[in-house]
Order: structure tokens, then sequence, then C-alpha cells
């Protein structure tokens, strides 16, 4: 089967690959990119770890066909810090101890970036339910809440 | 083992919380676990499972997969060793089927081929001719005169004669007269109780890279608890040299015991071996659900005598539990934990291992103790409704500690279940009026916890760091407390020691990270390398003082003259002797190596608040207190993470997760969406007391953490959503269909 000829746009940078039709984004960005910070926990959308942003939009890579990125800009958790210096919410999961193993923690990071970038202020049932698409096996989830409510802290106080 | 006096000793970087080692690799994704691994000309691999429960496989035609475009190599069982014997034939004949298929997901044939896709399309082009035989997938039913018969022979001569085929393993322990003790109590209640498999859960599906040449030299990655043991069972199941198969462990997207086993690196070594190509396998989620883990399926029967003031008279327990298609379902770990938080002058366990058609169970998390706690500590909650008594006062009032004999033989040493029962009565959610609707549940929970073979080595660089490699995979954070423990022996700062996981070719061998062992032992061996070290630090400053080795101490990372008869010499750093070790007497590494026998057992107690909604059965935990003994806390955060993650992976086993089989022996619900285990909306904050009685058998003190938090959790749900129904649960999990059930028939 030929393969798509794919332009796209991955933590800001321009790039291009070829891909199988039935090959999904996280497939692409794993196999094809090099970008293995995404993972495949499921394959089908129950677990979060692949999580990555499709135009400022939260989306489960497995989910999305490579061949939809074309034109499309991606983030995934590669493109979170700046260089050498750690995103807020990075710092504070390191410092809470909000990961065991981090299988989850990418995905994780994805997905709450992107809420604290939606709503600066969540209360905890906020942070919950936004993150119930994210599953954790290690932690019970306490110290994850905690670095998010505590991030979302600092950024408010910083802004 | 010489173990010093020094739990009192007032520690610098052991019990504070500096950040994991790992902690930028881990929040970049920079990471590599099993899957991120690649290498040139590598082939992708899938595996054929059997849509059958049980089934003869009369012919495997691989002709036409075989023909299709950049398909590389088929194996089947035929491409493994044919002369293994024992666990190794269970772990073989599981890992790839030999005649029958003996459960659905059962391995019958796997293909490498260019791509992933071309590799799953080929295994639907194998044709399997099967004969479906009957099966049976539920523990009771396999015990059962007509059942069908999952293995003859399998027995093992711990079975008594007459029973079913399919018991394969018995267990019988306890002491005194059940009789005299039965007929010395007040009340006594007798009862039934379920448990329904879970799986560990991990979020990351087992992976591994494999090359393989036909000179039977080979390098494996994998994600794995243990690679010493997965480097030793390939070797066996390939036919291979040992020490010829390199085997490095990647960094593991959790495990809880299920990545103690092995189930696709030899495929893919096989695969590899036949293409002379590396070759990638990862599993699917449906796969890990499918054909690895899950917990034993129970079935409990529980008798207990208690006296009007709260004495316990005596106790029994019969623990059936199914372990899939293998001899291994935990059931003596079952029997022995039941009892183990009560000092009973009358108590008897028995346990049965059963045969049934579902995956070969795995470790899971204190195996088998969870369940146990279920059952036992759910009939001593209803001893204390209908006594009128409270539940942490009868605990307190026979609960086992130093000098009394434990329900499965040996006389306890130094113990903390009374400390975490007091610190429970004292605790502001035990005094905190419960509100309408809810119920509150408490219970203990006991775990052995493990040493096992050990071998470390901390090797000291001139600038004066130090790299310490370690054998035990880190599954939770242990880098961080290994990291800590050299520091604190060197006496130089925590970001000063790196430690890595070592390959298979680097150190000794190690056991898998199982049984709450690795801070444990590989703390210990850290502890006593770093020592190793010391002694040779002070050696060369005996030497450059011209002393005698004995009249050098070692004080907060400097030598030092042992005292004013030593000698008047200023104290000379680390870093200082390290500068010029090369030209002193060479490299100074430490070492140790054995099998640490003091793993202090330990103990938890559990406070849950439950809420039901009584018209629809639904169930949640709103407010959770871990109390658990540490031993000593090497690294609070990671031990608190432990204690939470234990109580909320007992949540879901008490609410939530069962593995679902249908009439015809398949598996219903292989997937998240189906198989739900907690969400971060299911669950409340999980507060956690630690509890520090130290272990007489570690330098330090330090207990395993990592098992012992699953014990209590499903017991102490269990009561307090019955004491929120107002009726007794005796099934797990307690779905809302349960529940609602037991409502219904309370009335």
């Amino acid at each position: 089967m030929s393969k798509i000829h794919v332009n796209t746009t991955i933590n800001g940078d321009h790039l291009e690959f070829l891909c199988d039709p039935r090959e999904t984004l996280l497939d692409a960005l794993r196999d094809r990119l090099n970008l293995t910070g995404a993972k495949e926990g499921c394959g089908t959308g129950d677990c979060g770890a692949c999580s990555v942003t499709l135009d400022n939009r939260l989306v489960c890579s497995c989910l999305v066909l490579g061949a939809e990125a074309d034109g499309k800009s991606i983030g995934t958790v590669e493109g979170i810090s700046k260089g050498e210096e750690l995103h807020p919410l990075q710092q504070k999961f390191i410092e809470h101890a909000a990961l065991q193993c981090g299988i989850c923690t990418p995905g994780i990071l994805v997905a709450t970036k992107a809420l604290l970038e939606k709503n600066p202020d969540p209360t905890e049932t906020e942070v919950r339910y936004w993150l119930a698409g994210n599953l954790c096996r290690c932690t019970g989830y306490d110290k994850i809440i905690k670095a998010v409510m505590d991030t979302a802290r600092d950024l408010r106080e910083a802004s | 083992m010489a173990l010093d006096n020094q739990k009192n000793r007032d520690f610098k970087i052991v019990g504070t919380r500096p950040d994991r080692p790992d902690g930028i690799d881990k929040v970049t994704g920079r990471a590599k676990f099993g899957a991120d691994a690649y290498a040139p000309g590598m082939l992708h691999a899938a595996i054929l499972r059997s849509p059958h429960a049980h089934a003869k496989i009369l012919k495997i035609d691989t002709e036409k997969a075989e023909k299709l475009a950049g398909v590389k190599a088929v194996v089947t069982r035929k491409d493994f060793s044919k002369m293994v014997t024992g666990e190794n034939w269970n772990v073989l004949e599981n890992v790839m089927a030999g005649d029958v298929a003996l459960y659905d997901g059962h391995a019958i044939a796997a293909i490498a081929a260019t791509s992933t896709l071309i590799a799953r399309d080929a295994i639907k082009l194998i044709q399997v001719e099967y004969e479906v035989l009957p099966h049976v997938t539920d523990v009771d039913q396999a015990m059962k005169k007509n059942a069908p018969v999952i293995r003859v022979g399998a027995a093992d001569s711990s079975v008594p004669k007459g029973l079913h085929p399919n018991i394969v393993r018995y267990h019988e322990s306890g002491h005194g007269d059940l009789k005299n003790g039965f007929d010395a109590a007040d009340l006594i209640l007798e009862d039934t109780f379920k448990t329904e498999a879970t799986h560990q859960g991990y979020i990351e599906p087992h992976a591994c890279l494999a090359q393989l040449g036909g000179d039977g030299k080979g390098e494996l990655w994998c994600c794995t608890q243990g690679h010493f043991h997965v480097q030793k069972t390939c070797a066996a199941l390939l036919d291979l040299e040992t020490s010829a198969l390199r085997v490095t462990a990647s960094e593991i997207g959790g495990g809880f015991g299920g990545k103690t086993a092995i189930f696709i690196e030899p495929v893919a070594l096989a695969l590899s071996r036949k293409t002379n190509r590396p070759v990638k396998l990862v599993m699917s989620r449906s796969e890990v659900f499918r054909a690895t883990g899950p917990t034993s399926s129970t079935s409990m029967d529980i008798k207990i005598g208690m006296k009007k003031d709260g004495t316990i008279t005596a106790g029994s327990g019969i623990f059936r539990l199914q372990g899939g298609a293998f001899p291994g379902a935990p059931m003596e770990f079952t029997a022995m934990c039941a009892f183990a938080p009560y000092n009973l002058e009358n108590v008897k366990q028995i346990g049965y291992d059963v045969l049934s058609n579902r995956p070969k169970q795995a470790a899971y998390r204190a195996p088998g103790s969870p369940m146990a706690a279920f059952a036992v500590e759910s009939v001593i909650d209803e001893l204390c409704n209908k006594l009128e008594l409270d539940p942490i006062e009868v605990r307190l009032k026979n609960a086992s500690k130093q000098g009394t004999k434990a329900s499965f033989g040996p006389t306890w040493d130094r113990i903390g279940l009374v400390e975490c029962l007091e610190a429970a009565q004292k605790h502001p959610h035990y005094s905190a009026p419960i509100k309408k609707g809810q119920g509150r549940g408490i219970s203990s929970g006991f775990w052995f916890n493990h040493g096992g073979e050990t071998a470390v080595t901390l090797a000291l660089s001139e600038d004066g760091t130090a790299a310490l490699s370690v054998g035990t995979p880190d599954i939770g954070g242990s880098r961080a407390s290994m990291c800590q423990m050299a520091a604190e022996e060197l006496g130089i700062s925590y970001d000063k020691v790196r430690t890595t996981i070592a390959d298979t070719a680097t150190l000794g061998y190690n056991e898998v990270s199982h049984g709450s062992r690795v801070t444990y032992a590989s703390g210990l061996a850290t502890i006593k390398a770093a020592r190793d070290a010391v002694k040779k630090l002070c050696a060369r400053a005996a030497k450059k003082w011209d002393i005698d080795e004995e009249a050098v101490i070692w004080e907060d990372g400097f030598a030092k003259p042992s005292g004013p008869n030593a000698g008047n010499f200023d104290p000379i750093p680390l870093a200082q002797l390290t500068k010029s070790m090369g030209k002193t007497g060479g490299p100074i590494v430490g070492h140790f190596e054995a099998t640490p026998e003091g793993a202090g057992v330990s103990f938890a107690t559990h406070l849950v608040d439950a809420e039901v909604d009584q018209e629809t059965g639904r169930a949640h935990v709103v407010r959770y207190t871990v109390i658990q003994d540490a031993g000593k806390a090497i690294h609070p955060s990671y031990v608190e993470g432990q204690y939470q993650g234990g109580a909320a992976q007992g949540i879901g086993w008490a609410l939530n997760e069962e593995y679902i089989y249908g009439k015809d022996g398949r598996l219903q619900n292989s997937g998240f969406l189906d198989y739900r285990i907690p969400v971060a909306s299911d669950l409340p904050m999980i507060d956690t007391v630690i509890i520090e009685v130290p272990n007489p058998g570690h330098p330090y003190g330090v207990r395993g953490v990592g098992e012992t938090s699953i014990c209590p959790p499903l017991a102490a749900i269990a009561n307090a959503v019955s004491n929120a129904a107002g009726v007794r649960l005796k099934e797990l999990p307690m779905s809302p269909v349960r529940i609602l059930e037991a409502i219904k028939n309370k009335t």
C-alpha cells in the first residue's frame, strides 16, 4: 500500500514523514519521528498515556491517524520544557513525588498543562474530572492532584 | 549477619525528601521504557492467540502467512527447548502452547515481519485446526467431581488421595484445638466469601527488543521486575548458556508483581534467532489482560468464635484459589496471612491450589493476602457488630506482638501491629462522626516481606562521586533511596551518588524486585558496600599517615585518626583520597553479595468511610486513612506513595475490578473501558501515617513497604460498605448490581 506524505508542525518544528494510512499519530510520532515521550498504554483511548495536543486541543494520539496531522500543529511532552528550564508543572511533579513508575507522567503533564491554560484556578474536583481520562496505577492520584493544585497556585501568584 | 545498633542514629540524608534522580528524565519524556528501544534492521512481531478456553491443537498451517510480503519468520512450540522440566516447563507451556490451548488468549504461534501492521495481518493468515474441549473457569466448579480435567498428573505429593485432579497442591497449618476453642466462645460466626480475579493493571504493556545470533549469544532489552530471572529462564527455554545472554532492564512502567513473570521475551529471542535480526515485540492491552497477570480468584470459608469481652477463642479458614491452568496459586500465603494479626490459641487454615481454564496467575502485590484479610476481617467486623464491641479495641485485645506465636508457626520478633492500631484509634478520622448514608470500616493486614539474593557494587570516582550499581529494577523511586543510603554512609551529599540498574553482565545474580525487598535487601547491600568502600578509604589514609588501619575512623565524609594515641593528623576528605587513589593502590570499589534473611514482616491498619446509594447500589469511598509500619522510612514521600498506591488498587479490587468470563470461557472485558481501574475522579485524597518500629534485620531498621498497603483495603472497604448498606457484602467486587441485590435480599 502506498504511503501518505504528511507535512506537520511538532513542538514548533516543521516536520514531514511518510506513513501507512492505517498508522496512528502515536505510531507516527514514535516510530517515524523518534518522539517516544507519548506512550501506548491501551491503544483504545482509555488510558491517556499518549495524550498530545492537536491544534491546541487535547487528544489521545492513538485515536488520531498519522495522516490527520497534515497541516496541523502538534504538542508533545518533549515540547513542554524550554531547553533545560523545566515547566513549573514538571518541577512540581518531581518535588511532590507525583510519579512512581513514570509511564503515565508524559500524558498527565500534557493534559494538566492544557487544563491550566484553559482554567488557571481549578478546584480539586475539576482537576480530578479533567484527569479522569489519564490512568495512573501507582500513586492513587493524591500527589498528582497536589502537584497540579500547587502549580496552579504558583502560576496565579506569578501572573 | 552482624547488625549494628544504629537505629536511633542521627541521620543526615535518610528520612529527608530529595528529588528523585530520574525525575527530569521522566517528566520530559526522555526515560526509555520497554517499547522505547529501536535497533537498525529491526523486525516487529505479533502473536496468534487461542480463541478457545480449552482446545486440542490438531494442526497449525503457516504457509499462507509465510507467503505474505514482509513476513520473515514464524515460530511455534517446536522452536523452543524440548528439555525443560519443573516450573520452567510450566513457563514454556504458558509462553507457547504445546498440544493443547489451555485458556482464551494462550499463545499458539508468532510471526516476525518488517512492520507491526504486516505482522498483525500475517497472524490472521495462520490456519489452526482445534478440537474444542469442555472447560471450567470458576474455582468451586473446577473442584467438582464432573469438572473437566485440565491436566492429568499435575498434582504434587501434598494433595490428599481422592481429590479431583484439578487440585494440584494442598496446605494445612495451625495449632491448638479448634473444638475446645469454639466451645469456649459466646458467639460463633461462619460464612463463605468470594473474590474475583483482578489484574495488576500496570499502564505499560510488556515490551522487549531481542537480538540472538546462531552462535547462541544474545542481547535482550525488556521491561521486567527482574532481568536476572529473565536471563536464566530465557536461557533454559531456548537452550542457551545463561551468561551468553545479556539482559538489560528498561525503565519499567509498573509491575506490581505482574512483571516478575515471563511471557514474550523467549518468543522475541526465538524469532531473532531464526531471522538473525533484532526483533521487537510489544503486547497490546487486550493481550495483557488475556494472557498475563491476573491474580487468583478465591472462594473461602471462615469460622471464628469470640467471647463477649472480645477475646477470640478460635479461628479456622478454608481457602480455595484457582491460578489458571498451571500450579502456583498462592493459597499457602492466603492461609498463612489470614489470621496473622491475631494471637490465637486455636487456629487452623487449609489451602487448595486449583487448576482452571484461565491464564497462569502471576504475583500481585502481597499475593494471596488481601483476599484472606477480606474474609477474616469481615467476620471479625460482624462479630464486633453483633457483640457491640469497638472494632479497634477487639483488634488490640487479640493483637499479635513480639513473643506471641503466629497462626502459621513462628514466634513473632519485634512487630508494629499494636502501634498501627493505637495510631488508628487516636487518628481524627476514627473519632470523626459518621455521616448519614455512610459506613466506617477498619481492617488490619499482614505481609511477610522478603530478602533474597542480592549483589551491588559501589565504585568511587576520582572527583569524589560514587557510582552505585544495583540489580533490582526501580519500580517506584528506589534509586532515590539507594542514593540516600550510600550518601549517608559515605558522608557525601545525595547528589554525589548516581545509582544505575546494572545489566546481567555487570553484577552477580539479583532476585527480582518483589516481596517488598528492594529498599530492604538492595538497601542493606548498598550500606554494606559503602562500608566496604569506607574501609578501603580508611586504609589509604592509614597508609599515608603510616599508622594501623584500625586506628583510622570514618566520620562525615572524612578519614580521621581514631584518637590521640593514633596520632595527630588533619582529617582527609573523601574527594582527596579518591583523587590520589591511582597512586595509592588503585581503584576503590565496595562490594556486597549475600542473601539477607532479616526482612522484617509488616502490618498495616486502614480506616475507610464509604457511602452507598441505596437506590442504585453504587458505593464510593469518601475518606481513607492508611497507617502502616515502615520500620524506617528512607524517603518518606515514596513510602507514602506506596501506601496510597496500594490503597487505590485495593479500592479498585473492592468496588470495580473483575475478570468477567462468558459461558464460552472467553474473557469479556479485556480493555480499560470494561475493566475499570480507579480514575482520579473516583478517589478521595488518601491520608497516610508512617509508623516506625525498626526491623532488627536491617542496619537502619527498614521493613519493606510496597505490598502490605494492599492487604487491608478489600476488608476495610467491605466493612465500610456493609455498615453503610446495613447488610454484609460477601463477594468482590462490590459492584452496584451485587450491592443492590444484597440490599433487596435483606428485606
